[in-house]
This record gives C-alpha cells, structure tokens and sequence, in this order.
C-alpha cells in the first residue's frame, strides 16, 4: 500500500508527519520511506539511514555524429523544447531543455542520433533503523525534478507499506510523487495560506482519482475556515496536531516527533489504521 | 531598476509573509508573485484584478479512436508511459509530439494546453503581477517567466526603482526561473537542521547562475544554536546575515486579518523587516 504525503504549502509539516508514520509503524509491518522532494530532501535529516547504495539520475539526451549528419534540420523541427538548433554545418544541443523525449534519435533520416545519459542527480537507498528508505536529489542547477521522482517512485516495494514524502506545491513534480498512491494525506496548518494551498491540493488530489484525507498541523488558534471547509467537503480530517513548542524544537534538531515524544506513536498508528479503515470501507474515496 | 527575489529552498520559512510587508515598505516598486503554484500573496495584498489573460503552454496528444489501428507503436516508443489502451493521458503527456509523428495512420494530433492565467492587479502597494497554474499543470518555469517578463516591462514603463518578488520554494525548474538575472536573492530561513540543510543548497543556486545573496533568519530564537550554526555558515560562505526575526504568534494573527505584519503591529518583528528592508535597499544601491 502506498501512502503519499502532500501539501500545496510548504513547512506544514510533511516531513515531520511522513517520519514519524514510518517511525510509529516500522516495529508493526515493514515500512519503506521513499523521499520524492529531491530539491531539497530533508527525511535523511530525521531517520538518518546508512545508505548502502545509490544510482544517478541519467536522462537521455542527443548526442550528434558530425560525419554522418546532413544538416537537414529534421531534429530541430522536432523537438518541441528548442533543445536543438541546426546551422548550416553544425548542431547545437541545449542539453538543460531536453525532455529525453528520443524523437530526435529515432527520426533522423542518417540515424547520426544517439541518446547518451546526462547525470542530473541520484537516488539512494539503505536500512534507517528498521525503515526501508529510499530518497533522490537533483544536482545544484538542475531545472527537472521529475526524472529523479519517476526512479525513487520505481523501488517502491508495495507489499509493506510505503510512505512517500511529496514536495510542496500542485505541478508537475507534485503530481509525479502522488500518481499510482492508494492514499494521500493533505498536511495543512490552520492559517489563510494553509487554507488557501489546501484547496488547490485537494483539487489536485481529485483530478487524480486518489482517496485523501487532512493533517491539521499546529492547531488551536481561533481560525476554523480549514475544518469548515473539510466538514463542507466531507473530507475527514485524520490527525489533529497541536500547536506546541516541544514539537518545533524536537524537529529543529532533527528529531522527529514520534521518536522525542514516545507517547504519540499511537496516534500514528491510529492514523494509519483510519486509513485501511477508509480504503477497506471505499468511503473515503473522493473520485469525481 | 533593481529586481528583489525572495527564495528560502525549504517551504514554509516566511518568505510570503516578509514580502508582503516589504512591499508595504519599499516605494516605488513593481510586485510580482512567482509561487505560480500555491500563491498566497494576494491574501496579504488585496489584489484588485485589472487585467487576466490566458497562459497557453505546451500541447497534449489526442489520438483519434476511429482512424487508430491499434498498432502498438505509440505506446512503445513513448519516454513518458502516456499511452495506456490506446489512449493519452494527459496528465504525464510532456506534449513532445513523438507519437504525433510515428503514427502510421496519422490518427494523433497535438492540442494547445490552457495551463493557467496571469494576472496584473492594483494593490494598496502598487502593481501586481500574479499568477495561478492550472491544477496538475506544467511548465511553471514558463510561467514563472512570464509573470518577470510582464512586471520588467511595468517598471521600466512607469520607471519604477523595484520589482519585489515572492519566489517558490525548492531549487528547481520555477526557483531557476524566478531567479536568473535578479539583482539580488534574499534568502529567507529557520534555525531547523532542515532550514540549514536546504539553504546551503539554495545558496548553491544562487551561485550557480551569479546572483548574489543575502540572508534573513526568520524565528531565530526557536533554536539558537542552530542560528548561531547559520550565521557561521554565512561568515564563512561570505554571505550577510541581513536579519534575524523573533517567533511570534503576532505575524500569523497578522495573515489571519489579511495584512502585512509590519502593518498590523509595530512589535520586534515589525522593527526587524523594517531594519532588513534598509540593509536591502542599502545593498541594492551599492550592487
């Protein structure tokens, strides 16, 4: 079973909820974190895996035999990047605005194409006191996150139970980490921005056709508008976290909150139990 | 015309809240927002729209179910895995145009994509350029660019001294975007080992593409070691720690009335953004 961990905002508490989940359940059933924010992956900072092995993030990318191209421009015109530019006696290749799409290679009439790795980041992976963890990591200066995304969503092992840390946002790297989840839990704080980020997340959620439910982080002010919204469009609201000052000191060293404070594995556990609850019942499913 | 951009690599370190009170700080300046993807910029600024257009970006194959034969070519060849029973998926479709290409029996065409609008709005602090990404859309960085492009010809039309923009988080395709060309990057981040974490890679953008930086440790008391880690780090790294502002509940009361902190309370937080936005101009008339 794959569960993903969104948000439209970031700091609400993705990284923290996705830790201790895996930390509350690794002593019940096998777990495995995948951390799918490869811009700035952080779970590494919390589980602190030895990392037993790892690969680069390679993308296809043209590569031009001179002697036998023509010149005949038929690779530029395909490309819908602008990744390529014929002159008159020479080609230039854009490698940061390829796709590695291959129509270029497989198109040219003189077959002068062919598609060579360019490293873009890596994925690695190892055992995190009892956690199966996987994360990737784009190269500093690299635009395209989702290549990195595609091969830490691959070792995804779904006979356990796997938990995948999404990175903020609603766009293409988002939906990339959510697609394929059985579930996805929206982390959201109880503030105008929370709100406004939650919508677009849930919405982008139901374009995918996945169940969700809501972590309500740092609660307790005087703000409703995110409950209401929830109760209006019967969305459960899973885990109620509070505001509390303990938490946000155990995370700014590095410790995530199920592990400095015991006690709250529980309420993990319980969180997780709600979830095959939603999904055994088929009521929790939110599909349009 | 000096351009501000700020980013923070981690989510959630105040980088919206900070812009919207340099923008009730700053005179004579252009803003623009290039979260495209989660904009909350307008909940601080009250926007009020005079223009909308429409952002077309990109294509998305649409296979025509009475000419297909079914050949199994398309499905093949596509990098992407868009193809499934014959049929586009749009939402992993990168929009190359491959299959349109390959198709034997030219049942493929490529459709326009309406990925989002724009916006140019009146504000109480002056012009904003904003955006809104259509849900499970790409090309953000397109957009990105776009919303710069718009707000740099509306300063140089109305001579404005700034352009002042909220920037996404991460360090990928929109952060490069929001960032190449800037006059300068204020780099908004928290005393968390994952604050520190994401800045230095933040940091590393800012290099990469020769955009000098500065730094604003939002909630520096939540954990003083760790800034006093930060502002080592900065030293060493030949960075100005611009500011360092206090934990207080007072700036999320501010967000919850709509308004910028520095117009809701005159408080240690308040005084701090103030003092960061003249260190900011400071630098912005040496560079």
């Amino acid at each position: 079973m794959i569960i993903s961990v969104a948000s439209g905002k970031g700091g609400t508490g993705k990284t923290l909820v996705a830790t201790s989940l895996a930390f509350s359940l690794k002593s019940m059933q096998t777990v495995q974190l995948l951390d799918c924010d490869v811009e700035e992956p952080n779970d590494h900072i919390f589980l602190k895996p030895v990392i037993a092995q790892k690969e680069a993030v390679c993308i296809p990318v043209p590569e031009i035999d001179e002697g036998k191209c023509s010149h005949c421009g038929l690779c530029a015109e395909a490309c819908a990047y602008n990744a390529i530019a014929v002159v008159p006696d020479r080609v230039m290749i854009f490698p940061e605005l390829c796709h590695g799409c291959g129509a270029c290679s497989y198109l040219c009439p003189e077959k002068a194409i062919s598609e060579e790795g360019r490293e873009t980041g890596v994925v690695e992976w190892g055992d995190a006191g009892g956690i199966d963890f996987v994360q990737g990591r784009i190269n500093v200066g690299e635009a395209m996150a989702p290549p990195a995304i595609r091969q830490v969503r691959e070792r995804a092992n779904a006979d356990g139970v796997v938990i995948v840390d999404v990175p903020p946002g609603t766009s293409c790297p988002v939906v990339e980490a959510i697609k394929g989840s059985d579930f996805c839990l929206l982390v959201t704080e109880p503030t105008p921005f929370g709100f406004n980020d939650l919508i677009l997340a849930v919405e982008t959620v139901r374009e995918l056709g996945i169940p969700l439910g809501v972590v309500l982080n740092r609660a307790g002010g005087e703000y409703k508008k995110v409950e209401e919204y929830c109760r209006k469009e019967n969305i459960p609201i899973l885990l109620t976290i509070p505001l509390d000052t303990r938490i946000a000191r155990l995370y700014s060293r590095g410790v995530t909150m199920a592990e400095g404070m015991p006690e709250t594995r529980e309420l993990f556990v319980r969180l997780w139990s709600e979830i095959r609850k939603i999904l055994d019942e088929g009521t929790g499913s939110l599909k349009r | 015309m000096k351009e501000l951009v700020v980013l923070s690599g981690k989510g959630g370190t105040g980088k919206t809240s900070i812009v919207g009170s340099l923008a009730a700080l700053a005179g004579d300046k252009i803003l623009a927002d290039c979260d495209v993807d989660a904009a909350d910029l307008h909940l601080l600024l009250e926007p009020v729209v005079r223009q909308k257009h429409q952002f077309w970006s990109g294509q998305v194959a649409v296979i025509d179910q009475e000419k297909c034969t079914q050949c199994g070519l398309c499905p093949e060849l596509c990098h992407f895995e868009a193809i499934k029973d014959f049929r586009v998926d749009p939402v992993s479709c990168e929009g190359c145009g491959f299959c349109y290409r390959i198709c034997p029996s030219e049942a493929i065409t490529m459709e326009e994509n309406l990925s989002g609008h724009w916006f140019i709005s009146d504000t109480k602090y002056g012009p904003l350029v904003h955006a809104r990404l259509g849900i499970a859309q790409e090309n953000s960085g397109k957009l990105v660019a776009l919303v710069r492009q718009q707000a740099r010809e509306m300063a140089e039309k109305q001579g404005a001294a700034y352009i002042i923009s909220d920037g996404p988080p991460g360090i990928g395709c929109p952060v490069i975007s929001s960032l190449s060309g800037a006059s300068l990057a204020l780099l908004v981040t928290e005393p968390t080992l994952s604050g520190i974490h994401d800045l230095e890679r933040v940091l590393g953008v800012c290099r990469h593409f020769g955009v000098p930086a500065l730094v604003c440790i939002n909630k520096y008391d939540i954990n003083r070691e760790n800034s006093r880690q930060i502002e080592d780090y900065c030293l060493e790294q030949k960075v100005e720690v611009a500011s360092r502002i206090p934990f207080d509940n007072i700036v999320t009361e501010a967000m919850v009335k709509g308004l910028p902190v520095v117009e809701y309370n005159d408080g240690p937080v308040s005084r701090q953004i103030k003092r960061l936005w003249q260190n900011i101009a400071g630098r912005l008339a040496r560079n």
